[in-house]
């Protein structure tokens, strides 16, 4: 017995040290459903780095794995608040570029965005925004504003988000704030906007994962919405439209960073590099179909698909959109106001 | 001696899966900023933490006496002698139990939504479209549907033992057959629907899915605030604080029932006590 345990005890701990030994490796650390794995099979063929796949569900969920071990994963992708927290946090490795030739198909604007300025931590590899999704055939003229989702003639026929920032965000526009507000009056203006909306009956479900379903089915006349699910609703339904409102929205984006002390940091960039090649852009853009920050991709897709503003919004859209900023510290009043309109009856 | 050997592995098993977390759990409720503090608990006699808990008590307290009303007078027809075919009966009220219940309640929405089968099948007839889902209703009977089960079984598995010269003995004393399960059936049927109870009652204050999914997130349950505080705020201390709370409530409701079964009978009902 005892010969036994010591025989499974030194295999526990060679265990972690045999792929060591062998060749070149990557850990990447992304959402569930992320990317097409084609571009990792390529990625693997072409640079003999074999990449350790690894996936989580929410930014909770990796910032707790990340934060244990941040040597752990070579790549990872947050979002762009998460970003912030751990610039701030001092968990991310600044990149060597000149390992990461591709990062200049960035667009522009996203070169200087504020999670990140000067793009020193990390790569954007997915954007989008947050509006409506609306089925035209249910309302009675073109939604324009987020006043729509407060509208009593869609009574029991709105779906808001199952998400504080977002449904608490919107809010904050629709009343001419910003959506980083800190102000504990303005969260009072918005709680109470949110408690009246429910209980006049126009929410119909708070819900994230199941309204671009319920869309696609007809179950309601409007729905709050990242651009991604709405682009994918929209190609099942052709009565489907996607609006960000006149008032403004939020802009998000989640991106490639190096967490501190990366076993593999040259292979990160490498792969980050890889991601950025316009052809490898365009494969992991037609399987996710959220918007591409790659440059290189518009000259690849065809007119029809450019000329779609959920997945390539115009200039002018992106210009009334705002980040996120990190507000962990405000995150306890935030969530008080969250859980009192959702107990609200 | 020989026999404990083998429950060694199960042991472990209790050790490091029941024991272990449940310790966790208790450090992280009584600490905060790394010492020794009841602010966790404190934070939860706030009225909207309150108020949560109490509605799921309400409900949870609803769906178990829709359970017992509804399962008392099935379990009793599975258990009648006359019941010839009650094998294939109750294999009839097994054959669902053997799909997982997420599975059962998104098939729920399929049925109840507006484009759903039943309002399709009301428009045709001409009523037109109610609103049945994401409502309180939904919600209780999402649960009543899940649980109902484990009211029944308990019931009939004491009902099905009892001895039938008891009953025959209470006719021929005068009894007439309300007088005969009042006197006679009834409180040998307590072990049953304590059992039952409890196996409705715990899993109905702590669900957090089906009101999830049937009431489209636009109930707050005592569940919900657990996971919001681990999964959203990232504060293990107050979720642990409440997930305590949530078992000594459990503990104490489950040393009250007990008090209505003092022989302890209630083991023979299936029950997990």
């Amino acid at each position: 017995m005892k010969k036994l345990i010591s025989i499974l005890l030194t295999l526990v701990t060679l265990a972690p040290a045999l792929p060591a030994m062998a060749a070149e490796e990557v850990n990447v650390f992304n959402w569930e459903d992320y990317i097409c794995e084609e571009a990792l099979t390529l990625f693997e063929q072409e640079t003999g780095i074999k990449v350790n796949y690894m996936r989580f569900t929410t930014n909770e969920d990796m910032l707790v794995q990340v934060r244990a071990d941040p040597a752990n994963y070579d790549v990872i992708f947050p979002s762009d608040y998460i970003i912030e927290r751990l610039i701030n946090e001092n968990l991310l490795e600044e990149l060597d570029f000149a390992n990461i030739p591709g990062a200049a198909y960035t667009l522009d604007w996203l070169q200087s965005a504020a999670y990140d300025p000067g793009m020193k931590y990390s790569v954007p590899y997915m954007w989008g925004t947050v509006g409506i999704l609306y089925n035209k055939t249910m309302v009675k003229e073109p939604v324009t504003s987020w006043t729509a989702l407060w509208d009593e003639d869609y009574r029991g026929n709105v779906f808001m988000m199952d998400s504080i920032r977002d449904t608490m965000g919107i809010t904050m526009k629709m009343l001419g704030y910003s959506m980083n507000t800190r102000d504990q009056a303005v969260l009072e203006e918005v709680k109470d906007k949110l408690i009246e909306q429910k209980r006049s009956g126009i929410v119909k479900a708070y819900q994230v994962d199941e309204t671009k379903d319920k869309m696609i089915a007809g179950e309601a006349a409007m729905g709050l919405m990242w651009s991604g699910d709405a682009a994918y609703a929209m190609g099942f339904n052709e009565n489907l439209v996607y609006v960000v409102p006149d008032e403004g929205s939020n802009v998000w984006v989640d991106a490639m960073c190096v967490p501190k002390g990366a076993k593999h940091k040259t292979n990160a960039e490498i792969f980050i590099d890889f991601m950025c090649r316009p052809d490898i852009a365009l494969l992991n853009f037609e399987e996710i179909y959220y918007c591409t920050p790659n440059s290189g991709v518009i000259d690849l897709v065809d007119e029809e698909t450019l000329a779609n503003e959920t997945l390539f919004p115009t200039r002018e859209i992106i210009d009334r959109c705002e980040f996120y900023d990190d507000i962990a510290q405000e995150l306890q009043a935030y969530n008080r106001i969250w859980l009192a309109v959702k107990s609200a009856r | 001696m020989k026999r404990s050997y083998f429950a060694a592995p199960y042991g472990l098993w209790m050790a490091v899966f029941t024991i272990v977390p449940i310790f966790l759990i208790a450090y992280y409720a009584f600490t905060l900023g790394g010492g020794f503090s009841i602010e966790n608990f404190r934070m939860f006699l706030e009225p909207a933490f309150v108020g949560i808990l109490t509605f799921s008590l309400w409900l949870a307290f609803l769906c178990t006496v829709i359970c017992l009303v509804i399962g008392y007078p099935a379990a009793l027809l599975l258990a009648a002698k006359d019941m010839k075919r009650s094998s294939i009966v109750v294999v009839l009220f097994v054959i669902p139990m053997w799909m997982n219940f997420l599975l059962r309640t998104y098939a729920w929405m399929t049925l109840l939504e507006d484009t759903g089968l039943i309002n399709r099948f009301l428009e045709w007839i001409g009523i037109g479209r109610q609103r049945l889902m994401y409502t309180e209703q939904a919600v209780l009977m999402g649960m009543v549907y899940n649980f109902l089960p484990f009211m029944i079984f308990p019931v009939y598995s004491v009902l099905s033992k009892r001895d039938e010269r008891l009953l025959e003995a209470a006719q021929d004393l005068g009894a007439n057959a309300f007088m005969t399960f009042l006197r006679v059936t009834f409180p040998l049927s307590v072990p049953g629907i304590v059992s039952g109870v409890t196996m409705v009652f715990m899993p109905a204050v702590t669900t957090f899915v089906i009101p999830r999914l049937l009431g489209g997130g636009t109930f707050m349950m005592f569940g919900d605030l657990i996971e919001n505080q681990f999964l959203t705020m990232d504060d293990w201390h107050f979720g642990s604080a409440l997930s305590l709370i949530m078992m000594v409530l459990i503990l104490i409701s489950v040393g009250i029932l007990n008090r209505a079964d003092p022989s302890g009978q209630a083991a023979e009902g299936g029950g997990l006590w």
